[in-house]
């Protein structure tokens, strides 16, 4: 008995032993688990190495890659040239997947509802106070809408949803340029709640109560969110293929940006107006062990196959020509 | 008592004291400069931190009312004010219904009910933070925002505190949670200062012909008083630094309203909120700051509370 105990734990140990190389990776919460996902997918085909996760947050991540605490980030806002001077190699966004934010609402109305940018900034800077205000109601003319005293619901922590949404703001409405950000100071009265569930909770809570979330929180929640009209002059449902077709026939514009291009109010036909990457921060010089890794992971995420996956998972998929594009720029990291 | 002394402050030869006890001083030194160490880092980080801050708006930075991170504008004021304020409330909730709860245990019901009812108070005190902000934001929060905001609203709105729209979340309600938190810390130590009262002061009372209302007046509210009070400077340190149920309850908006209605943040859920997202250099120091200011308040109100039930043990023991 207590042999086959020890044999079972020397197999345990030289079992993990073999994964010899740990790669670590902290940043975004939103990007948290399609990133334990893939992992766990990707170690069945390359089990070479350990890959560990923490959602600690786009700034977390960014600041521990700095320090070189982690070997990659994940953050869903490209790096300022501030953070970006402190790193010690110059550093590569790789577009992993997209994903969209959405309207989200607790309100007494029967049919989608639609809202257009100067609406959505409206409401969110507390202009429009009731729900059958007339902005409203001229956007929706086949609905009935309620008199109810709108209650605005916004993330308190500094997050990359926010960063997001504000900066869609800031694109669709002169009073919001520059005062976008991770966290955003908004009206007087408006309620603030930790991490999208908290939003959710007070959007669950309180009739009347209007809100931005994660569309994959949305989806997961069975939130209602609204359709926004986009460039185009359509009002469009956030899907997957409205938020990828967000990133289509921008190839040159990425690649010239080093992909840390914005997406948000789109031109694109179809495209749904709040989206955005997320990104997996490395660096371009790496030394060789973690970094063959590194590279293998991050080409494999860009494959068909792993795209499906976040598809499945609720993320959107990056069109075809951008992953290519970004395929080129992680075959030119160098290994050391 | 004295020989751990000795051992631990006195310089020794290896021969004087047994090897096993050599080694367990030793380690128990170790111990204590490690906690001394922690302490001191602990400090120098806060201190090391905020200067930033402080170098760029000095201390005025206590007193701005604008906190917009996005264009590089700290003032801390909104959390101090919104710590206070929830404090506040907490303790006009709860200090009565804490007293009132520690006399009945100690001088009205008999042991088969102070018993049971004393423990639940005490339990009280082990319920997770986060638990409390579950159950404020799906029962606690709904049920303010139906009936007891309306009602005061319709009653009490000629006073400046109860204006505004029913929210349900808000300084209100994060102040309600707070009392319900601080309730067992206020009711335990207000329990051991009225069993400290010696019994014959109150039999002496009794015997002058009081009543028991009357007794329990001046035995052992009166004679308790400075205790009650280190009681409440214990729940009032307890509600400041309580982070995570206000965090979830309070709306989290750095403004300065009178009304109880609206939401407001504290200096500690602008810390638990921003701090994982803070990148700019003045943002994090901010945050430094107001955990420094955090840190040196609650110390002060942990001290006072010492200070008081030092001086009311001297009395009682003369």
């Amino acid at each position: 008995m207590i042999r086959s105990l020890i044999l079972t734990a020397v197999l345990f140990v030289s079992a993990t032993s073999q994964a010899a190389v740990t790669i670590n990776g902290s940043g975004s919460t939103f990007a948290e688990p399609i990133y334990t996902r893939w992992f766990s997918d990707f170690q069945k085909k390359n089990p070479g190495a350990q890959f560990n996760y923490q959602g600690v947050g786009s700034g977390a991540g960014i600041k521990q890659l700095i320090e070189g605490t982690v070997d990659f980030a994940g953050s869903d806002d490209p790096m300022k040239a501030e953070d970006a001077a402190k790193a010690k190699e110059t550093v590569l966004h790789v577009p992993i997947a997209m994903g969209a934010v959405v309207v989200s609402y607790n309100a007494p109305i029967t049919g989608t509802l639609q809202l257009d940018g100067k609406t959505i900034a409206d409401m969110f800077s507390g202009k429009i106070t009731k729900w059958n205000d007339a902005a409203i109601a001229k956007l929706n003319p086949k609905l009935k809408l309620p008199d109810l005293a709108i209650v605005v619901a916004t993330r308190s922590d500094g997050s990359g949803t926010t960063a997001v949404f504000s900066e869609y703001l800031s694109k669709v409405s002169p009073e919001w340029v520059g005062k976008n950000g991770k966290t955003v100071k908004w009206f007087t009265g408006s309620l603030g709640a930790k991490g999208n569930a908290g939003v959710a909770g007070l959007i669950k809570q309180n009739p009347g109560t209007v809100g931005y979330v994660e569309l994959v929180y949305a989806k997961e929640n069975n939130l209602p969110y609204a359709t926004v009209q986009n460039k185009d002059g359509k009002f469009i449902e956030a899907t997957n293929a409205s938020v990828s077709a967000a990133a289509e026939g921008i190839k040159k514009e990425a690649v010239e940006s080093n992909f840390k291009i914005s997406i948000t109010d789109s031109a694109h036909k179809g495209a749904y107006p709040i989206s955005s990457f997320t990104w997996m921060l490395v660096f371009e010089k790496m030394p060789k062990e973690k970094g063959t890794e590194i590279v293998k992971f991050s080409t494999w995420a860009l494959s068909e196959e792993a795209q499906k996956i976040a598809g499945s998972i609720n993320y959107s998929p990056v069109p075809k020509e951008i992953r290519a594009e970004a395929l080129k720029a992680i075959a030119k990291i160098k290994l050391q | 008592m004295k020989k751990v002394f000795d051992l631990f402050f006195k310089k020794h030869k290896a021969s004087e004291v047994r090897k096993s006890d050599f080694a367990f001083v030793f380690f128990l030194r170790c111990l204590a400069v490690l906690v001394i160490l922690i302490f001191a880092s602990l400090i120098y980080y806060l201190w090391d931190g905020s200067s930033a801050i402080l170098k760029h708006s000095g201390w005025g930075f206590f007193l701005g009312r604008e906190w917009d991170p996005n264009s590089d504008q700290f003032g801390a004021l909104p959390f101090i004010y919104g710590t206070l304020l929830t404090s506040v409330v907490a303790l006009v909730i709860a200090a009565p219904i804490a007293i009132s709860a520690a006399i009945l245990l100690t001088e009205i019901a008999v042991q088969k009910i102070a018993k049971p009812f004393g423990f639940l108070i005490e339990m009280l005190a082990a319920i997770p933070s986060v638990v409390y902000g579950l159950w404020g934001i799906f029962v606690l929060a709904p049920f303010v925002r139906d009936y007891i905001q309306p009602f005061l609203g319709k009653y009490f709105s000629f006073l400046p505190f109860f204006k505004g729209p029913p929210f349900g979340i808000g300084i209100f309600t994060a102040g309600l949670i707070l009392a319900i938190m601080i309730l067992p810390t206020i009711t335990a130590v207000c329990r051991e200062v009225f069993l400290a009262i010696p019994t014959s002061l109150r039999e002496g009372v009794l015997a002058l012909g009081s009543t028991r209302w009357e007794m329990i007046k001046t035995a052992v509210v009166e004679a308790g008083f400075s205790g009650i009070l280190a009681a409440i400077a214990l729940g009032f340190g307890r509600a400041m630094g309580e982070t995570m149920a206000v965090t979830m309850l309070i709306g989290n908006r750095p403004d300065i309203s009178l009304s109880l209605f609206s939401p407001g943040a504290t200096m500690a859920s602008v810390i638990a909120n921003e701090s994982p997202e803070a990148t700019s250099n003045l943002h994090v120091s901010s945050l430094a700051a107001i955990g420094f200011a955090l840190f040196l308040v609650s110390l002060g109100v942990s001290g006072l509370a010492r200070l008081i039930t030092k001086i009311t043990k001297r009395r009682f023991a003369k």
